[in-house]
């Protein structure tokens, strides 16, 4: 092994330890406090959030106390809501709450995780930007907006043609029964599907795309067609995620309000029929809130809403731990 | 070649008919995009003049007037739900990115995600207990608080994420310059990761900017200007929603012109988002 | 310029593991020393101590003396403080990319408090020409960001940053070693020029470049300082076995 020549050095075996005199360029002290203060003034913002969620619970169980001490259990299971008489039920509510979210589920899921199979699986590449980008943008749209568009177009639209075919050829399941008003159940599911396909889509999106890629391969070399391949290899091992997708719109359309309030006819009754109007938790919040007589209908309102808080934190708490589990951490958002 | 069996065709139809499956999917979920923007556009392009952006609502019966008031009242309360959710938002994802990574900062991160998911409307009766009903009367100050709890959430976990992806090797070269940490975090890390952060910003605003169950009961809305922030102030979400189930024709061409108006508005927001984000991404690459 | 460092019983860990045991080193003042050993030997450890750089990471420990001047940066001085007299460039050119090269030199003059209008030019001027690199980025100073330059310039880019602050030594770890040889070979050239103003202790896993810049070598094992002596004895008479088996190569 051939080395360079080696400098001499000066004083071999003595290290030369001198100081030199030297003027400092920087005047400034570090400032120790500044550091511990302003970690201090972080912690403080982020204790924000905490401080928001205790306040939130405190003032849900404070205002709906009354209700609580007079209805308890009750208030859940008794399906009279009679501001008048002074007795509330809020059965009504949550049956609508769930049947609007579960036809908005029925119609969603198929259609988004099959557009966010499409983009990551099947889609060009090219074509993947702007399809991610307009999906997106569904999720922009103000929920007054899609109210307002679903009154005058959807609802006609329901009503003059799609009502009566769903009447004519499926009456028989008692779900498409008596009159086609257009506004109702019917109408809440479809608008209500509209708005969560985007968060399901992009959800699925990120969970397809943590899928290794050598799964995909290994599928391929097995001589699996594309479709077997998405089947087997990616939707099998995203299972979980898009299951956490799904409970995530679930929890969207749960608390959703201004739209299903301006489409679902509020009228607080438990009918078979999609046709026939009902009423949500949200929904009932919003119309009422303002006009509640008397401290044990506000009390009984903030009562509903302290049980719409309850389940979207659970629903929501359900979804994120699956989607962890496949992803791993924070989700970073789906890249086109 | 061996023959093709039955077997093989069905699988290759199978794996066509998933593929028009999915197109369709995408098809169907494009749709209503297009419907809402044809439509707006069809019925609210008519109604959108000068009197429409500058005045405010006219008595029922009468038609034209506008909805100056409550574009400018939206205005209002957005602009203290920015300083409140911003400061508080940009904070919180400091925290989290740069001091909060252990057990403590797992809690804090739930808490956000759990706050993501409350509904609006339960957010609006919090704000009613805490403000409205403290101060006896309704203002675009509650609305504002209201807006700006909700953008909080949203902004904190972008500004950690986006913080969490500057690498660590700069925050060691600040460190390796004897630079202290808090102006290191400041003028280093969160400069590099600016762009970042911005968009996640913008992406909290053009949400919070089309809510409207949190302002029913907060800001409550007005037909008539209302500048100053403590009394009751239109919100444009607010003033769509009031017209649009109105029974008067008039009042619904107004609401769809002040649909058009805020969608517009919002589709800035998101575009501006999209360009900050391009352009912030080729200038930080290293 | 430059002042000597004196290292005693110098022992550090992460957690429970121990990385250095027992260091002893005197590095000359205006001299380059450079530490060798095998991956892992802890010679990146070591020279993270020498300015406190170690302990930012969590969790880890550190016991001893290292006297940097007349004053040991162990006891009772900040650590900012300290690294405000160090400099160190590290192993992947790490300039900040959203910064101009002006204000990345600037940087840690600016950020740390200084206020001297024109005299900031001259500094980063100085410091450029210090670094090599004045005559390519001249034109540039303020429209190129620090990311776009090319990895030998960041590197350059990075000496130059670390100068601006006139500190007494220069800590490079590996400073070549993500470089081609072109960049490498100006890198060396530069810290020949360095270290009549400036002490410098270099880490590097190439023996020859050791050989061709510094006058002091130390070889580090799992942790333990084996041998320090001037670059010619170590690589043409070591004196203990280890340092021969590294040296020609039979291990590492």
């Amino acid at each position: 092994m051939k080395l360079g020549p080696i400098p001499a050095p000066r004083t071999p075996t003595q290290p030369d330890l001198r100081v030199e005199k030297r003027i400092p360029l920087i005047r400034e002290e570090p400032n120790r406090f500044a550091d511990r203060g302003f970690e201090f003034l972080m912690l403080a913002c982020g204790l924000s959030l905490l401080v928001i969620v205790g306040l939130t619970i405190y003032e849900l169980v404070d205002k709906s106390h009354l209700s609580l001490q007079q209805f308890g259990w009750r208030f859940f299971t008794g399906s009279n809501w009679d501001p008048v008489a002074g007795d509330f039920g809020a059965l009504p509510f949550i049956y609508g709450t769930v049947v609007s979210s579960l036809v908005a589920l029925v119609i969603a899921v198929p259609l988004a995780v099959g557009t966010a199979v499409f983009t990551t699986e099947m889609c060009p590449k090219p074509l993947r930007g702007p399809i991610s980008f307009l999906t997106e943008l569904l999720a922009a749209i103000p929920s007054v907006v899609y109210g307002l568009w679903a009154i005058f177009v959807l609802a006609p639209l329901l009503r003059n043609y799609v009502e009566p075919f769903l009447a004519k050829y499926f009456g028989w399941t008692g779900l498409f029964s008596g009159p086609p008003f257009g506004i109702g159940m019917l109408a809440a599911g479809v608008i209500l599907a509209v708005m969560i396909v985007p968060i399901i889509s992009s959800i699925t999106r990120e969970v397809l795309v943590a899928v290794p890629q050598t799964q995909r391969e290994a599928a391929l070399a097995l001589g699996a067609t594309r479709w077997e391949m998405i089947r087997i290899a990616v939707l099998r091992n995203a299972r979980a995620g898009i299951l956490g997708a799904i409970i995530l719109g679930l929890g969207r359309a749960l608390g959703e309000t201004m739209t299903v309030t301006m489409v679902i006819g509020n009228r607080p009754e438990i009918a078979k029929s999609l046709f026939a109007p009902g009423y949500t938790m949200a929904s009932v919040i919003a119309n009422e809130f303002t006009e509640a007589t008397g401290d044990l209908y506000l009390s009984a309102l903030v009562h509903i809403a302290l049980g719409l808080f309850l389940v979207t934190i659970i629903v929501n708490a359900l979804a994120q731990l699956l989607i962890w589990t496949v992803t791993r951490g924070a989700p970073s958002r789906a890249n086109a | 070649m061996p023959k093709r069996s039955i077997r093989y065709w069905w699988r290759e139809l199978a794996d066509r008919a998933a593929t028009a499956l999915a197109v369709l999917a995408v098809v169907l979920v494009l749709l209503p995009l297009g419907a809402v923007f044809t439509y707006l556009v069809m019925k609210g392009i008519g109604s959108l003049n000068w009197a429409f952006l500058t005045q405010t609502p006219k008595p029922v019966g009468e038609s034209g007037g506008g909805m100056a008031n409550a574009i400018v009242g939206s205005g209002i309360i957005l602009a203290i739900a920015s300083a409140i959710g911003v400061p508080l938002g940009i904070g919180s994802g400091i925290y989290l990115a740069e001091y909060g990574r252990g057990r403590f900062g797992d809690v804090l991160r739930f808490t956000a995600d759990v706050l993501n998911g409350v509904p609006s409307i339960v957010v609006g009766i919090v704000v009613y207990g805490l403000v409205v009903v403290t101060q006896k009367h309704f203002s675009a100050f509650a609305g504002g608080i209201a807006l700006g709890i909700m953008m909080i959430p949203t902004i904190s976990r972008a500004t950690e994420e986006v913080l969490l992806m500057v690498p660590n090797n700069i925050r060691e070269a600040a460190l390796g310059l004897g630079i202290s940490r808090w102006r290191s975090t400041l003028s280093i890390t969160l400069r590099t990761a600016y762009s970042g952060v911005i968009t996640g910003v913008m992406l909290a605003f053009a949400r919070v900017a089309g809510e409207t169950a949190p302002l029913l009961f907060t800001a409550f809305g007005n037909q008539f200007w209302s500048l100053k922030p403590n009394q009751p102030t239109a919100a444009l979400p607010l003033q769509i929603f009031v017209y649009a189930i109105s029974p008067f024709d008039e009042w619904h061409r107004l609401a769809w012109a002040g649909a058009l108006v805020l969608i517009a508005l919002i589709m800035i927001a998101v575009t501006a988002v999209r360009v900050v984000a391009a352009r912030g991404m080729l200038k930080g690459t290293a | 310029m430059g002042v000597g460092i004196e290292v005693a019983s110098l022992n550090a860990w992460f957690g429970a593991t121990q990385a250095l045991y027992d260091i002893d080193m005197k590095v000359a003042a205006n001299h380059a020393t450079a530490i060798i050993g095998p991956s892992g030997c802890g010679k990146s450890t070591f020279i993270r101590c020498l300015n406190r750089m170690h302990e930012t990471i969590p969790g880890t420990r550190v016991e001893g003396r290292v006297t940097i001047g007349e004053r040991n940066i162990y006891n009772g001085t900040s650590a900012v403080e300290v690294r405000r007299r160090i400099g160190m460039v590290f192993q992947k050119p790490n300039p900040f990319p959203t910064m101009s090269i002006y204000d990345n030199v600037a940087a840690g003059l600016k950020l740390n408090g200084f206020s001297g209008g024109r005299k900031l030019d001259e500094i980063v001027e100085r410091s450029l020409k210090q670094a090599a690199l004045w005559d390519e980025v001249k034109n540039d100073l303020k429209k190129k960001s620090g990311a776009s330059l090319s990895g030998g310039q960041q590197q350059r880019l990075c000496i130059a940053r670390a100068l601006a602050v006139e500190p007494e030594v220069m800590l490079m770890d590996e400073p070549a070693s993500a470089l081609d040889p072109i960049s490498t070979s100006k890198i060396e050239e530069l810290i020949f020029q360095l270290k009549e103003q400036y002490t410098i202790v270099i880490v590097t896993h190439n023996m020859q470049q050791a050989a061709r810049v510094a006058e002091f070598t130390g070889f580090f094992l799992m942790g333990k300082l084996i041998e320090f002596d001037t670059t010619q004895k170590i690589f043409t008479t070591p004196s203990d076995k280890r340092t021969e088996d590294y040296i020609t190569g039979r291990f590492g």
